[in-house]
């Protein structure tokens, strides 16, 4: 079944790797060799889309009983897992630099609250169809 | 890994920083021990730091942590003070190798990552704030 939120769970899922990602690479900032890493979203997205158009059909795990319930995998980021270009390597190897990642994780931070909007707006319209908006 | 895994590799950041900043303090109380021979004599301390790495993913998504604590290999600061009651047989006193320029810059550092982590760890407890208000 597809989800009535339509991509933007998989959108907060995929915020909410991120936020830890970018977390971690600024909690790095001063580990020697440590490479800041990324998401890519564009692809992460586009993957979320296409696991959520093959789920119709065909769910992850498979059923041998009748009576097993339809259920699905949890979708992993690490293939989409990308390392950060510098503009300015350190000598120590470490490539975080704060103001940027600051800046991804201030950004991550207002789409996860858009994609929670999506949602709430679609939980509002569904109550609102649910009681004949009395 | 934990389901809030933010707060988690925030609050190893800050471990690690409050780490650092203790090794500065006590590099700069010890900045003026002085001592008769160079075996005695207080070495600056330094830490270096390790990303946790999750053993399930090989990903380094844990977090940060103090691998060791090493001492610095700067020369020590021979100083003649034949007067000195700590002097050696040759008239020399030895001071430790901390540079308080250095030490005070490396303090600096740590209390800006510190705050780095608080903020982290503060704009994920609103979005988990939010989260758990979705729909109402």
């Amino acid at each position: 079944m597809e989800s009535i939120f339509g991509i933007h769970e998989q959108a907060l899922l995929i915020r909410k790797e991120r936020e830890s990602i970018l977390a971690n690479n600024l909690a790095n900032a001063d580990t020697p060799n440590f490479k800041a890493r990324d998401i890519d979203w564009r692809k992460e997205i586009k993957n979320a889309q296409d696991q959520m158009d093959a789920k119709k059909f065909a769910p992850d795990l498979e059923m041998t009983n009748s009576r097993h319930i339809e259920a699905f995998g949890d979708m992993t980021t690490g293939d989409y897992l990308k390392y950060r270009v510098p503009t300015q390597p350190s000598l120590d190897g470490n490539t975080v630099e704060a103001h940027i990642e600051k800046a991804k994780f201030m950004e991550n931070a207002i789409q996860y609250q858009a994609s929670l909007e999506f949602i709430n707006g679609k939980i509002s319209g569904i109550r609102t169809a649910l009681t004949g908006g009395g | 890994m934990s389901v809030f895994p933010t707060l988690d590799i925030s609050a190893t950041g800050m471990s690690a920083q409050t780490i650092r900043l203790n090794t500065i303090a006590s590099n700069m109380a010890n900045a003026d021990s002085i001592s008769s021979n160079s075996a005695e004599t207080y070495r600056s301390k330094q830490p270096i730091f390790k990303t946790i790495m999750d053993n399930e993913t090989g990903l380094p998504e844990g977090g940060v942590e103090v691998d060791k604590i090493v001492e610095s290999k700067a020369p020590l600061k021979m100083e003649y003070a034949p007067n000195n009651p700590m002097a050696n047989k040759d008239g020399y006193i030895f001071r430790p190798n901390v540079n308080p320029v250095e030490e005070m810059a490396n303090m600096l550092d740590a209390s800006r990552s510190y705050e780095t982590n608080i903020q982290v760890m503060n704009t994920s407890k609103q979005l988990l704030l939010r989260t758990i208000q979705m729909g109402k």
